[in-house]
């Protein structure tokens, strides 16, 4: 048996038990299988509803699995509930009101939080600062976190209490018992320092509105955004920062909760503007939530990405080959721009809205390069060559064509079931692959390229493959249409 | 017994007429204004045709003649981007654009051939026509932008009057590619274009002859049949262009054809009927 409730246990239940014993005891009793993975589900989305109370929320998953829990770190936010005492207050009864048998402890350290969560006194969850060495003596060395075997040899050599550890010699105890013992013991008391990992990083700016009671109304959730921007983007004009990506949760009284996000191609610290990104996806923000009846309580409002804030950069002249080339290297950054292309972003998704620019290759795929405008500011691009024409479209990857004439001289090539008689034909241009950049795996064939008109003048970029070998081999693929 | 004077007197007098209501049409429809900025392409031959003397700025104008297999409204379309970026003399070297297109979009290695620099030019992937259409929308309305080329959106009438409005509001020039549908739906774009490939000439003879069939086994610049189907103000043309992407000049020749030919040319779409086309290759 994986677990057992407070009924169960009152009926003399325990979990080591087999469960026919258990039958045998209570024939009535209630069965249901265990789903770990359902438990870590559900604690995740705890820990994401814990978001209400600190951002620095992490899910403990414990051993056996089933005994885990949440740790928070509520440093410096149990003000804003009224003190730790009423915090945890909150958060028990809310727990319970959303169905969950729940205890909660408070310590210096996390360990002895957890030590005291389980075997602790419930009508006292808060250890006072620097009380944790006693309170903790008394209670069992199960409480330490320590697998069960640890906990088999201490029992055989008469350590019950974690008290009498605390004289022990460091020494023989880590050569009997592993050093997991000490670690855990050390974590207990702060001797050793054990940093919770938040389940999400949390976000260096971030800010939360609390609803005296839940509303309903879109146009609140809209006013509360409105307020919460304003509150953290005068915070990052002190920071000089900007917002890259703003995220918006809203926490409903019924402990659901949901985000949406939006992303700046440029940092932004203007509410508005950052207002505008989200607003469209604040319509699938339902504040009544699923079943229609809840509302939000907290909502929060977070810039997990921020950048350093250029206040309106102008394009840098640039110098080429002896002449000043004023080329607008860096208008994908005007302002009007960038707010255009987030708004593209926002709807037709962030791969879709791209800066391009060219790169030193002479290979086709590589040459060109489509920068994800989200990302950041676009590469600087290669000066344009004076090569050979290119075509203007190319296709996602070369497609194979049937091909009939003399080797090399192709009279009709048929491409997606419509054949073209070759009218005119200029090549070859032998491009070879950068073997340097594919060492190891298996690099392209060297491909000569031909542009090909047929008799409507329609322009085509054909190529075939060139084994290093045997010459080019009648293989031909179409890569490019040129206008 | 008519006397001539009256009717000279007639005629001046409906010639005022006229002009003035030509003029208050133009008002309304904010095309041809005294602000209107125009952008002359530097063909004469083109803009000769074009009762503005260029392409007029923050107008819809439209391009027919998308296909699978031909890229020259696409290429024309450049053409046409690649001389807006540069219209605006004042800013250092071109305004950015946008594209917005069902698919990647145009490769950048290509563009430096239509004046355009790679760096100006964002790109939009929008798959569904409704999508095309609403970023077409967007862009039109952010001034810094000096044109738009769009393939994929739909417009109906309103949708396109209502472009063509927020286009004469920001100064944005949208460029529309469409299919060549037959027939082509209603729209409020000042201009309408049609482009269609036309074979190659080695050597550039368009001025001698303007003929399309002498040419040798080289493949020669991008030549084009350019149709004006539809100007406001203006009359339809046809012409035979030539786009020299090494010098970025494009030279034209008018045709003499009727537009009524070109128009039925435009309805033999190889694309659409795979076993007639067959023949039209052979």
């Amino acid at each position: 048996m994986a677990g057992v409730n407070q009924a169960a246990r009152a009926l003399g239940i325990t979990p080591v038990m087999a469960l026919a014993d258990a039958r045998a005891l209570v024939p009535g009793l209630g069965v249901a299988e265990a789903d770990p993975v359902g438990d870590a589900k559900t604690l995740g989305q705890l820990a994401g509803w814990c978001g209400r109370y600190t951002p620095w929320a992490a899910v403990e998953a414990g051993t056996p699995p089933g005994s885990g829990g949440l740790w928070l770190d509520v440093t410096g936010c149990d003000h804003l509930f009224g003190g730790e005492a009423a915090l945890l207050d909150d958060m028990v009864r809310r727990l319970h009101r959303l169905g969950f048998a729940a205890r909660a402890a408070l310590a210096d350290t996390p360990g002895a939080a957890w030590a005291w969560a389980r075997f602790g006194d419930p009508g006292d969850p808060i250890l006072p600062p620097g009380g944790v060495k006693d309170a903790l003596a008394d209670l069992p060395v199960a409480a330490l976190r320590l697998a069960s075997e640890d906990v088999d040899t201490l029992d055989r050599l008469g350590l019950r209490r974690i008290g009498t550890l605390y004289d022990l010699p460091r020494a023989p105890l880590t050569a009997r018992l592993g050093s997991d013992v000490r670690r855990r013991l050390d974590q207990a008391l702060d001797a050793l320092a054990e940093p919770i990992s938040p389940r999400l990083p949390a976000a260096p700016f971030s800010a939360r509105l609390a609803f005296p009671e839940p509303v309903g109304l879109p146009t609140d959730i809209e006013a509360a955004l409105e307020r919460l921007l304003a509150m953290l983007c005068s915070r990052l004009e002190a920071a000089h920062l900007g917002a890259r990506r703003a995220e918006f949760t809203i926490h409903r009284a019924d402990g659901s909760f949901d985000t949406v996000a939006a992303g700046a191609s440029r940092p932004s610290r203007d509410p508005r503007h950052l207002m505008r990104l989200l607003a469209p996806s604040l319509e699938r923000l339902d504040p009544t939530g699923p079943d229609g009846h809840s509302g939000v309580e907290v909502a929060v409002l977070a810039f997990p990405i921020v950048a350093a804030f250029e206040a309106g950069q102008r394009a840098i002249p640039r110098f080429s080959a002896g002449k000043l080339a004023l080329t607008p290297r860096t208008t994908q950054r005007d302002p009007e721009i960038a707010a255009l292309a987030d708004r593209l972003a926002g709807r037709l998704g962030p791969a879709n809205v791209r800066a391009l620019s060219l790169r030193e290759s002479h290979w086709p795929e590589r040459a060109a390069r489509r920068h994800v405008l989200l990302d950041g500011p676009p590469p600087i691009s290669a000066e344009p060559r004076h090569g050979p024409l290119r075509p203007l479209r190319l296709l996602v990857r070369p497609e194979p064509v049937e091909v009939t004439g003399a080797p090399g001289r192709p009279a009709v090539f048929r491409w997606r079931c419509f054949a073209h008689k070759v009218a005119r034909a200029e090549g070859p241009e032998r491009i070879a692959p950068e073997w340097w950049l594919t060492l190891g795996a298996r690099p392209a064939a060297t491909r000569d390229y031909y542009r090909m008109e047929d008799r409507a003048g329609r322009r085509f970029w054909l190529f075939r493959e060139v084994d290093g070998e045997n010459g080019p081999a009648e293989r031909w693929f179409l890569h490019g249409l040129f206008g | 017994m008519r006397h001539p004077g009256l009717i000279r007197q007639r005629d001046k007098a409906s010639a005022d007429t006229l002009a003035r209501l030509r003029a208050r049409i133009a008002r309304i429809e904010r095309i041809g204004g005294a602000q209107q900025v125009v952008c002359p392409l530097g063909v004469p031959a083109i803009d000769e045709a074009l009762p503005w003397g260029g392409l007029p700025l923050g107008a819809l104008h439209e391009i027919t003649g998308v296909a699978e297999r031909d890229l020259a409204a696409q290429s024309f379309a450049a053409v046409l981007l690649g001389v807006l970026a540069q219209a605006d003399r004042g800013h250092h070297g071109g305004r950015p654009v946008l594209w917005i297109a069902p698919d990647e979009g145009p490769y950048a290695p290509a563009l430096p051939g239509f004046g355009l620099d790679p760096a100006q030019v964002t790109t939009v992937r929008a798959r569904r026509p409704t999508d095309a259409l609403w970023a077409l929308e967007e862009a039109v309305r952010c001034p810094s932008l000096a044109a738009v080329l769009a393939e994929g959106p739909r417009p109906d009438f309103a949708q396109s009057r209502r472009l063509q409005l927020a286009a004469s509001e920001s100064g944005v020039t949208p460029l529309l590619l469409q299919p060549a549908l037959d027939p082509l739906p209603s729209s409020a774009a000042v201009t309408r274009w049609q482009v269609k490939a036309a074979k190659s000439a080695p050597e550039s003879q368009m001025e001698e002859s303007g003929d399309e069939t002498a040419g040798s086994e080289t493949v020669g610049y991008a030549r084009w049949r350019l149709a004006l189907l539809r100007c406001r103000g203006g009359r339809p043309r046809n012409w035979l262009a030539e786009w020299n992407h090494e010098t970025s000049c494009l030279k034209a020749h008018r045709l003499e054809a009727d537009s009524l030919a070109v128009a039925a040319d435009a309805r033999d779409r190889p694309d659409r009927a795979p076993t007639r086309s067959t023949c039209e290759a052979a």
